[in-house]
């Protein structure tokens, strides 16, 4: 009984990924094209859902940009000139890889100005918690201390 | 004291800054989503698609020179492109304006139905279901309106809903001079 619900699941669950993988079957002329395609498809961002490339996405206009890049591809086209294409269209931000430029210099420079920031506030913190830590002790317990040690002498002495 | 008080300053400085920015947004001035257009000042990309009602005609960018005029990207499942539509009415016949509009990735039956049912704004509407216009035009969403002038180059865009807003803020002043009838 067990077993066939444990069958029963493996099947439903096979049946549901089944419906869901929607595999686009493409001819090329070579190898090389389907890699061209594979490739682009990758650093092509889709504009729709924009965390996601067009490989990944199911929006509908990222159907139609795959569509679009796969008529260029087999058109053989090359990756230049079809990049070139779609940011003519859209603009740099198709690109998951974007060109370090004056327009992307932020992009690029920005994580690491954000890390030296952080790293200059974490030395000044550092530096200033050890002053305070030295500083801690006051006047009276250093008098205390003094003293302290005084009596000790003192005693040893006699 | 001044422990206090930085901390309270930047808590002060980010929170107006999100309260700007929601605002912006809710007003819709501002969209973060918004992917800054390539055309502004270039030509019209030009496009040929069959018309919407008359399957076997074609509608061209070509057609439109010599005036300014607007390019609405339009779908029936999009429910900005309803809340516009009304607004695109009262453009079309008290402002006098001509639109051309994209239906993108549609069933054409709903299409004529919605505008059947709510009225049409275009003077004609390419049909377009497997975004080649759109592609060409570099849209992204809908619904998008163009404003392309009379030398046949785009001169606004707006991603969005039109509104009254947009239209006096952006739009109007190239139809002002003599534009209306």
């Amino acid at each position: 009984m067990r077993r066939h619900g444990i069958l029963l699941l493996a099947a439903v669950l096979l049946l549901s990924a089944m419906a869901f993988a929607r595999v686009e079957v493409h001819d090329f002329d070579s190898p090389e094209q389907e890699a061209r395609y594979n490739n682009l498809i990758k650093e092509l961002r889709c504009l729709v859902c924009q965390n996601q490339n067009i490989a990944d996405s199911n929006a509908e206009l990222a159907v139609d940009l795959r569509r679009k890049t796969y008529e260029m591809v087999r058109q053989n086209k090359s990756e230049q000139e079809i990049t070139e294409f779609m940011v003519d269209r859209y603009g740099k931000f198709v690109q998951y890889d974007p060109p370090l430029d004056t327009e992307t210099m932020l992009l690029w420079i920005g994580p690491f100005i954000i890390l030296l920031v952080g790293v200059i506030l974490l030395i000044r913190t550092i530096r200033r918690r050890r002053a305070e830590t030295v500083t801690a002790v006051d006047t009276a317990q250093l008098e205390a201390a003094a003293s302290l040690l005084e009596t000790e002498r003192d005693t040893k002495k006699s | 004291m001044t422990r206090a008080v930085v901390p309270l300053a930047i808590f002060l400085a980010l929170a107006g800054l999100f309260w700007y920015v929601l605002g912006q947004m809710n007003q819709g001035e501002y969209n973060p989503r918004d992917v800054p257009t390539q055309f502004i000042g270039r030509d019209a990309p030009p496009f040929e698609l069959p018309d919407l009602f008359e399957p076997t005609q074609s509608v061209r960018s070509a057609d439109m020179s010599g005036k300014p005029w607007l390019l609405n990207v339009w779908g029936t499942w999009c429910p900005e492109c309803w809340k516009e539509h009304e607004y695109l009415i009262h453009l079309a016949q008290r402002e006098g304006v001509p639109i051309i509009g994209i239906n993108w990735r549609d069933d054409a039956g709903e299409a004529k139905a919605m505008l059947a049912r709510m009225g049409n704004p275009f003077l004609k509407v390419g049909f377009d279901p497997n975004s080649d216009a759109v592609i060409e035009w570099g849209v992204y969403g809908a619904p998008e309106t163009f404003l392309i002038d009379a030398q046949g180059v785009v001169r606004e865009k707006h991603t969005g809903a039109m509104s009254p807003q947009v239209w006096n803020s952006k739009f109007k002043s190239y139809f002002a001079a003599g534009g209306a009838s």
